[in-house]
């Protein structure tokens, strides 16, 4: 096929602006790869999600209790809305895993009999099914018997209601229930420590003096059916039998972690890509003015020579447009493998008998249609111009007069009387608008370095927060049921242990008009030193003698102020209906909490201090002994120990945040340099003339670059401190949006992010002054002063 | 008595027909008065020169003929059609059928060739003729792939009048085509337009302030602050090499 010569012109031209080319294409790939990336890794996860809950038929509404007659399954069944019930014995149990000096945390499901659960079918990835007439068998999650390195015929002991039992692994197993594993209370998951393991309900059931009866229900909906409803009526016909609240899956902690993480990748995903294509756009904004200007009478005579305007301004749009989608298709490309690369993280933390990475052509289509109108949005006000621009211009024998006139004059002058750094201030001071533009795309670039950094200090301070400040125990225990005060003195007999301090946690659900939220209120010592309730802000809240602390998103979530009065109704013992007066809000980044002290818990409960857990500090040195003493005894149901906690922490959210970050980090470097470099580049190919007729009125090579580098230095000064506000605002932006229930983003930007974003501007601009000088030795003296430009 | 020459124009059809023409600019407070109630008409096949000191208005007369520009008062007819109230889609489009334009600074695409620069105009006109066909006649058929940068001024001038008469225009419009070219590099030039004129038969407009260059012409229209002082029929024109300046 033959190219038409306006076609050539714009290969030509291309050609000629590689190097900003280049820099927007890179810019546009980094914004369409976090499009791509984010999306497909999200669209993947959503549809494993959603073929894993139908073919395991993972049940809509969750409900733990005391104990209940078998035959209550029929009621239940009987409510209108529901589709399916299953019934079965759950025990949380302390676990003795070889290898393992602390006591783990295991979660007993039952599997009926001989079948397959109506809800929450198990997929087995290894070994086989249980044999209901075996009663040591169980089937361990994969996650667990990973991190432990179980397999098919080990055994690992377990405390069954107060009896020491060895339990032979048959089967390795997943659960839609557990696609994301963690202990209930916890935020992170440690399949170290933490484990879900299945027997059949003829062994469990006795064990557990559940025969004929149950401790768990879940139930399936029909599409129409309304959940608010059918809780309400499954918790008034558990409430005789201990019911500890249904919920739906918006509080099932796996599903809840999966729609968090869904729905922070939708918040990346968006905010990201508008920043990295807004910046693309503004990039093209400045090279295509810029070329358009250089263009002035190429427009005109195209006009003159009858080329509609439509046909010219399409060839600018054209320019912006294939610079574009060079960057789209890389960013494309980069997406894809990115997106493999997250989705591979996601199968760490979540486990389904399938996860492929399956990107959809949305993603490329919606990721073609950001770009597409970021290049438009970078091109419009120069195609505008092009329409504008009089073809009369072509035949005007002059250019316009141009302010830069008597220039060579004044600096001839001012050759021997000014210092290049007032001529460089004199330069800036002239075009003022120009100037500013290029400052704001320095600051721009420092800001996006900032955003990226500060995703890393926002985890480090929510790890100092809560395992620094918060949680200061070496071990938490956590018992079955309440304990009378005296098991502190117990505790504190134990080896190693060298202070105590109790708590009382009472499954609550937290009401305030017509809101309301299942929590585990948490009595705390009034001068709480173990563990305490500590806000963003690092600082410790003390706990008022009458009244509740609330989690200020909790609050949030439920429309609830200080001074309001909340009502607890308590799910355990006599199921009292408390009400609290909010005092104060604890602005916590972890968790959704009610705090009281636990004196004024004790008093609303008509309690003689019944403790729930304790927090200990231990003798590094006695650890082990004490782990082997906790490990056996019966009223041990969990021990949290804070350093495994903070190492899986590390380990986990760390890691996952810690593949976008990298991402992030990475494009927010390529952004700068990018960034950077146009500013230089335009900067010499304004003033190549000035340049040259300084070298010709003799001016040293060192002098000219230096002229024009300082200029580029001096902008970057201004542009640091206008990058640093920009960048905290982006950061706060974004802390505002990750608002999830499970955990919040502090706004935190430490002086090191400032200081790493400075010097990678200044490492940007001293590559892009290399380059420039590079050229500037190659500047051709005769022709830059004879062209016309 | 009547000349031949004047009897010949007088029977020639009007290719232009400007009536009453005026343009004023207004320049912040100052009104700049460019042209002031002008007429004038272009005969099919002449040549004409527009004489006149800077300033006089003949750019801006040129543009309005070769609708690049609009009057702000009077009348334009091109053959039939009135130009003074076309669009911009219909000067368009007249621009691209029946104008060629040639400038002072040449206005040649720098990052097309010789043969590129010339493609560029007969690919969107009807009745061009190859550019290779175009760059012949004036003079430069072994410089077709040269970039502009690797041509001489006198040569880009002659490349910017082989894009202009290479569609086959009614009228050829030049504004100072000399004008940054020394004096043999600019006859060169007015030899080029003079054969294609000749050759072509394509009526042509040169602006220049020199009146040197009025022997070449067929007529001389002489400009001053706006408006046309006189107007001077050469019996005989002189070849452009023997013109002397
Ligand atoms: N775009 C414009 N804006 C303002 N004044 C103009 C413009 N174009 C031309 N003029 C003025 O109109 C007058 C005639 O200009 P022009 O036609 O270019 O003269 P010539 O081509 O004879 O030198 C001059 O005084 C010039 O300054
Ligand atoms: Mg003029």
């Amino acid at each position: 096929m033959v190219m038409r010569p306006l076609d050539r012109k714009l290969v030509r031209d291309l050609f000629h602006l590689r190097g900003q080319v280049v820099a927007i294409a890179l810019v546009v790939a980094c914004g369409v790869a976090t499009v791509v990336t984010t999306r497909t890794a999200y669209e993947s996860l959503v549809s494993a999600r959603a073929d894993y809950y139908a073919r395991y038929r993972f049940a809509d509404v969750f409900a733990h209790l005391e104990r209940a007659p078998d035959v209550l399954r029929a009621r239940i069944a009987e409510i209108p809305g529901v589709a399916a019930v299953e019934t079965r014995v759950v025990a949380d149990v302390t676990l003795d895993v070889p290898g393992l000096s602390e006591p783990a945390a295991g979660r007993l499901l039952s599997l009926p009999d001989g079948a397959d659960p109506r809800l929450n079918a198990v997929h087995l990835r290894g070994g086989r099914p249980l044999d209901a007439s075996r009663r040591d068998e169980v089937l361990v999650s994969e996650a667990f018997a990973q991190a432990n390195h179980l397999r098919v015929g080990d055994a690992i002991g377990a405390v069954l209601n107060g009896r020491w039992e060895r339990l032979r692994i048959v089967g390795i197993a997943l659960s839609p229930e557990y696609i994301y594993e963690i202990r209930p209370a916890d935020l992170f998951p440690d399949p170290r420590r933490f484990g879900v393991l299945w027997m059949s309900r003829a062994a469990l059931g006795p064990a557990f003096d559940l025969d004929g009866a149950f401790n768990d229900v879940s139930l399936a909906l029909v599409p129409e059916a309304n959940q608010e409803e059918v809780i309400a009526r499954v918790d008034r016909l558990l409430e005789r039998h201990g019911g500890l609240g249904a919920y739906g899956r918006d509080e099932q902690v796996s599903a809840r972690f999966i729609e968090d993480e869904i729905a922070q990748n939708r918040v990346t995903g968006t905010v990201l890509p508008a920043i990295f294509l807004g910046v693309a756009a503004f990039l093209l904004h400045i090279v295509l003015s810029r070329l358009v200007s250089t263009q002035r009478e190429q427009i005109a005579v195209l006009k003159a020579f009858g080329y509609p305007k439509r046909t010219v301004a399409l060839h600018y749009l054209l320019l912006a447009m294939t610079a574009v989608a060079i960057g789209a298709l890389l960013g494309i490309g980069l997406g894809l493998w990115l997106g493999s690369l997250v989705n591979g993280v996601y199968r760490e933390f979540y486990r389904f008998p399938r996860f492929p990475y399956e990107p959809g052509a949305a993603a490329v289509a919606i990721a073609v249609g950001v770009s597409a109108l970021a290049a438009a949005l970078g091109a419009l006000s120069a195609v505008l111009r092009v329409l504008d621009l009089p073809p009369a211009e072509a035949m005007r024998p002059e250019p316009p007069a141009r302010f830069r006139a008597g220039w060579i004059e004044r600096a001839g002058l001012l050759r021997r009387l000014a210092t290049p750094g007032r001529m460089v201030a004199r330069n800036l001071s002239r075009r003022p608008v120009r100037a500013g533009l290029s400052v704001l795309g320095l600051a721009l670039a420092v800001a996006i370095l900032i955003l990226a950094r500060f995703f890393s200090d926002a985890i480090q301070t929510l790890s100092d927060v809560q395992f620094r400040s918060a949680q200061r125990e070496d071990v938490a225990v956590s018992f079955h049921r309440p304990l009378s005060s005296h098991a502190r003195f117990e505790l504190a007999a134990l080896p190693g242990v060298l202070s105590s301090e109790t708590y009382r946690a009472v499954p609550a659900r937290i009401r305030f008009e017509h809101h309301s939220r299942r929590v585990a209120v948490m009595g705390l010592h009034a001068q709480p030193s173990l563990r305490r309730i500590v806000g963003r802000d690092g600082r410790p809240v003390s706990l008022p003698a009458d009244g509740a602390v609330l989690t200020s998103h909790l609050a949030r979530l439920l429309h609830v102020e200080p001074g309001d009065v909340v009502t607890l109704e308590v799910l355990e013992g006599r199921r009292p209906a408390l009400t609290v007066r909010v005092t104060t809000l604890a602005d916590e980044l972890l968790g959704l909490n009610v705090y009281l002290e636990d004196r004024a818990l004790a008093r609303l409960l008509e309690e003689e201090g019944s403790v729930s857990g304790a927090f200990l500090r231990v003798d590094a040195a006695a650890s082990d002994a004490l782990h082997q003493r906790l490990k056996r005894m019966p009223a041990v149901a969990g021990v949290g120990n804070r350093l495994a906690a903070l190492a899986s922490f590390e380990a986990t959210l760390a890691r996952n945040l810690g593949v976008m970050n990298g991402i992030l980090v990475a494009f927010s470097c390529v952004i700068a340099a990018a960034m950077v470099y146009n500013s230089a580049r335009i900067a010499l190919s304004e003033r190549s003339r000035e340049l040259a007729s300084l070298r010709v009125l003799g001016f040293s090579q060192r002098e000219v670059t230096q002229m024009l580098l300082g200029e580029q230095a001096m902008l970057l000064v201004l542009a640091l401190p206008l990058g640093f506000w920009i960048g905290h605002g982006l950061a706060k932006l974004l802390a505002d949006a990750y608002a999830w229930e499970l955990f919040r983003m502090p706004l935190v930007v430490t002086p090191r992010t400032y200081a790493y974003a400075s010097l990678i501007a200044v490492l940007a601009a001293l590559g892009s002054g290399a380059l420039v000088r590079h050229r500037l030795r190659g500047l051709d003296l005769v022709a830059s002063l004879k062209s016309r430009d | 008595m009547v000349s031949a020459g004047a009897k010949d124009v007088a029977v020639r059809e009007a290719l232009f027909e400007a009536r009453g023409l005026s343009k004023t600019y207004v320049v912040g407070e100052v009104v700049v008065s460019a042209l002031a109630g002008v007429d004038l008409d272009l005969f099919r096949g002449e040549l004409v020169v527009l004489l006149g000191p800077s300033g006089s208005g003949k750019s801006t007369l040129l543009n309005i003929l070769g609708g690049l520009d609009v009057p702000t008062h009077g009348r334009v007819r091109f053959l039939h059609h009135d130009l003074t109230n076309a669009g911009e889609e219909i000067l368009t489009r007249f621009r691209r059928e029946h104008v060629g334009f040639v400038f002072q600074f040449y206005n040649l695409i720098p990052s097309l060739t010789a043969r590129e620069n010339v493609a560029l105009v007969t690919e969107i006109a009807a009745r061009s003729m190859p550019p290779d066909e175009a760059l012949g006649l004036v003079g430069l058929a072994d410089r077709l792939d040269h970039f502009p940068a690797q041509l001489s001024g006198g040569e880009q001038q002659r490349v910017a009048i082989a894009r202009a008469v290479a569609k086959r225009p009614d009228v050829l419009l030049c504004d100072e085509p000399t004008g940054a070219l020394d004096c043999e590099t600019g006859k060169r030039v007015l030899e080029v337009l003079s054969r294609a004129n000749q050759e072509l038969g394509t009526t042509t407009a040169v602006i220049t302030h020199n009146a040197a260059i009025a022997g070449m012409a067929d007529r001389v229209i002489r400009m001053r602050s706006g408006s046309i002082t006189g107007i001077q029929v050469n019996e005989q024109r002189v070849h452009p090499a023997e013109l002397e300046w």
